[in-house]
């Protein structure tokens, strides 16, 4: 689709990202900064945060596969367990999109995952 | 990328977030993680149309978005119709030298139980009558959950809602859930299926062989709503879970008008279970659920009778 | 070889073109083929049909290369219009009355989202009782959506109204939706000359821009259209809305005097009928002005000093056009075909050009008149009968409070 883009929108289409004042907005409020949210930070939403036991995860992706906020994030981090079992992946909790809805510790298979409470 | 071959594991899923974190959708919400791998299976070179609800609010608090596609919304009742002029554009585009002939850009609806079973249902009728492009899929959560909780065409038989409250004349809704599969394979078009994220392979499979038709498809996910439905937030899967094994949700695809159970389930747990966790169904007594079976056993016995097998066994308790 | 010496093209513009027969619906579509539109959303309904199925015609034929969505509705009409828009197209839709009601919604998402949609408005009342004859209620009924409005007087300006408006909208500057209007069937079925513009012409005047010039959706610039807007920035939009309809006032301007420079007929925000030195004077719109303005030319073969102001350009509003040429009159009057019902007059333009007055100090002798509702005929005398109302008002120096029904079948006389 790069046809007739080499223009780029005009400056005064796209605004700041943070905006201050009306002059600073895009042309009708038009989000030209994707995946932004990410910005945003929902730990406070949680009453519990998980935690995952390395050594016990079997690395079968379902936490991965049903979090809701994409919030377990699948790294290329080699991980050896106590038991010399080699893993190329592992599963680590992203605290700052984790609303601690608690998913992945209901359907991991080896409870692997501990839902443990944010204040005591 | 977008997905275009069924997968066989998951570790064939994308890792690649489209739809990221940081969204305000509820605590165990069962819609954004289906929108989490819907889009991851279209991939980049997708424009998606979103009528209001829950997902559209959630996801575009100005001056932030969640999406990483394309995105329009436009009103609560023309996901189909806007979906349609997209894809009618694309085509003009296209055809008059303006976009490249050769890049297929596919145009993906998203709406609500709301927005496809009542309000929108005109507009996606005209959409799938007039043949367009269009992948449309629609998250039933069974009830206008984004206004809180009121009564749609989708709400099942028994539930609780805020306008189908439990009092002492009327206990919850009173009529069966509207069929938007048998609405859509009225309309002929080539690919219709029913997905749960529950099932993430068979979802993805489905999303998969939706982009790759070439023509309107429909896609009916079923995602259970934590504040909805009653249910503990870290419940979702494993209600939506249920809802297969005990036949209230059946796994379907109609590839050109032939249809398929895709998961079958050779002994059924009886609807009870899947009742029993969830407090919009709380005040139902021994009767209700017994109705409830008995339409669900009826339910089954037609999908056998149109599949040709008995791809969904009895109930075993 | 004889040089044979050109003349200047200015002047061999307006003469050379063909005239051809055309209804104002076969000018409507000769400007959506002219313009080379790219997706057209349309909804059958009368009297606006005969655009649909004239664009369906040139498209059968290969003379539009457009695809044409047959939508279930107007409500979905609109918002394939403004989809298409939103992907970059060049987008066309027509409608009348109950159809432009159900596409009320929508419209202000076209003009929130700054969609350059271009739309035909075949003006017809609104039920009930279902009438589908001529007046304003619908267009007034969109007064507030943030479109620009044009008016066409006959079938030539509503091809030139609708070249125009495709420039005007796609401005950078401006980015609103615009809807030209033409009076059902007085304009949409009857048959004038028309003198249409090459396509080459129409497409130098009003040039399809490169699509990256807005935001659309695009894959490889993916952006977020018709997000939430909370209290802490939707009154912002909306006055960056605002301004870019104020903006519009010199594109809007630039646009008319382009025209009539590049085809020998100009187009301003009005257009003033025996103004110069008129002591009466009526304001009004469309199809209806020509009915005024030979109201006006009878009164003048009798010496009174009457005139017309026709307003071209409602929204928005010409101001300041409007308060200077009315400044030297005695009395004015406004002409609409709509109620406000229950208003502090009932007539909407009439409100408009009130406060246009008032809020420069300038008060006049002040009539609101109604008539020509649902297709109603106004006379010639009836319009003239205004005007005497107006010559009195002018000598009393005094206003009439209240809105006058013309042409009423009442036994308490024809004014109500």
């Amino acid at each position: 689709m790069s046809t007739n883009q080499e223009e780029g929108f005009p400056e005064r289409f796209l605004g700041k990202k943070y905006p201050e004042t009306m002059e600073d907005l895009p042309i009708a409020a038009i989000v030209p900064w994707p995946g932004s949210t990410l910005d945003v930070t929902t730990h406070a939403w949680r009453t519990f945060r998980p935690v995952i036991n390395q050594d016990k995860c079997v690395r079968c992706r379902l936490c991965w596969i049903y979090c809701p906020d994409g919030a377990i994030l699948e790294v290329d981090e080699e991980y050896t367990t106590s038991t010399g079992k080699k893993y190329k992946v592992s599963f680590k909790v992203d605290y700052d999109h984790c609303k601690g809805c608690g998913i992945c510790a209901n359907e991991c298979p080896v409870k692997a995952i501990e839902m443990v409470p944010e204040m005591k | 990328m977008a997905l275009t071959k069924p997968i066989k594991s998951l570790w064939e899923i994308p890792r690649e977030e489209r739809f990221v974190g940081g969204h305000a959708a509820c605590q165990g919400c069962g819609a954004a993680l289906v929108l989490r791998h819907l889009t991851k299976v279209v991939g980049k070179d997708a424009i998606i149309v979103n009528a209001t609800g829950c997902m559209e609010v959630i996801s575009t608090l100005f001056p932030r978005t969640a999406w990483r596609n394309p995105w329009l919304h436009l009103a609560f009742e023309n996901a189909g119709a806007a979906a349609s002029g997209v894809e009618a554009a694309l085509k003009a585009l296209q055809r008059k030298g303006v976009l490249d002939k050769n890049r297929y850009i596919k145009v993906v609806a998203i709406a609500g139980d709301g927005g496809t079973f009542d309000i929108g249902l005109q507009s996606l009728s005209g959409m799938l009558e007039r043949g367009h492009d269009v992948m449309y899929v629609v998250y039933d959560n069974e009830a206008y959950m984004n206004t809180g909780i009121q009564r749609s065409g989708a709400t099942p038989y028994g539930a609780w809602t805020t306008t189908t409250p439990v009092g002492k004349k009327f206990r919850g809704e009173w009529r069966p859930k509207k069929d938007i599969v048998g609405i859509a394979y009225a309309h002929r078009i080539p690919y219709i299926a029913t997905a749960n994220p529950a099932y993430p392979i068979d979802m993805i499979n489905k999303f998969v062989k939706a982009y790759n038709t070439r023509g309107p498809s429909l896609v009916h996910v079923l995602t259970p709503c934590t504040p909805g439905w009653r249910i503990p937030e870290s419940k979702t899967i494993e209600v939506a879970k249920l809802a297969v094994q005990t036949g209230m949700w059946v796994l379907l695809e109609i590839e050109n008008g032939k249809p398929k159970v895709t998961v079958k389930v050779r002994k059924r747990k009886p609807v009870r279970e899947y009742l029993k966790m969830q407090g919009r169904f709380r005040h139902l007594t021994e009767e209700d659920i017994k109705k409830i079976q008995e339409m669900v056993d009826k339910y089954v016995e037609e999908i056998n009778r149109w599949v040709g097998e008995e791809a969904i066994g009895p109930v075993e308790e | 070889m004889a040089v044979v010496k050109e003349k200047p093209r200015e002047e061999q513009l307006p003469t050379r073109r063909r005239k051809i027969a055309a209804t104002g619906s076969d000018a409507a579509a000769y400007a959506v083929r002219d313009a080379d539109v790219d997706v057209v959303a349309v909804y059958p309904i009368t009297p606006q049909a005969p655009i649909a199925e004239n664009i369906a015609q040139m498209i059968a034929d290969g003379e539009l290369d457009a695809e044409l969505i047959h939508v279930e509705s107007e409500h979905s009409a609109m918002s394939a219009a403004v989809a298409a828009a939103a992907t970059g197209a060049r987008s066309f839709t027509a409608t009348s009355s109950q159809g432009l009601e159900l596409m009320h919604e929508i419209l202000y998402i076209a003009s929130g989202l700054r969609q350059p949609v271009v739309m035909a408005l075949a003006t017809r009342a609104l039920s009930a009782p279902i009438n589908i004859w001529n007046d304003y209620a619908d267009a007034m009924a969109m007064r507030d959506t943030s479109w620009i409005m044009i008016f066409s007087e006959n079938v030539q300006e509503v091809y030139d109204n609708l070249v125009q408006a495709f420039r005007i909208a796609e401005h950078p500057d401006v980015l609103l939706p615009v809807v030209v209007t033409l009076d059902g069937y007085i304009l949409s079925h009857t048959t004038e000359a028309l003198e249409p513009l090459d396509r080459e012409e129409v497409l130098s005047f009003a040039p399809k821009r490169p699509r990256g010039y807005r935001p659309v959706l695009d894959p490889d610039h993916p952006v977020t259209i018709g997000v939430l807007g909370a209290p802490n920035w939707y009154q912002e939009v909306k006055v960056q809305q605002a301004l870019a309809m104020r903006e519009s006032r010199r594109v809007i301007e630039e646009t008319g005097k382009e025209f009539g420079k590049r085809y020998g007929r100009e187009y301003g925000f009005i257009e003033p009928y025996y103004m110069d030195d008129a002591e009466v004077a009526i304001v009004t719109l469309g199809a209806t002005s020509s009915l005024v303005k030979a109201a006006v030319n009878r009164l003048r073969e009798q010496g009174v000093k009457a005139g017309m102001v026709k307003i071209r350009v409602f929204r928005p509003f010409p101001a300041e056009e409007l308060a200077k040429v009315l400044e030297n009159v005695n009395a004015l009057g406004v002409l609409d075909r709509a109620v406000s019902f229950g208003g502090a007059l009932e007539g909407p333009l009439a409100m408009e050009v009130l406060s246009t007055l008032a809020v420069r100090g300038i008060t006049k002798p002040f009539i609101s008149f109604i008539h020509g509702l649902g297709g109603r005929d106004i006379f010639v005398k009836d319009v003239v009968e205004m005007y005497q109302k107006l010559l009195e008002a002018a000598k009393s120096g005094k206003s009439v409070t209240r809105t006058l029904f013309y042409g009423v079948r009442s036994r308490r006389g024809h004014i109500i």
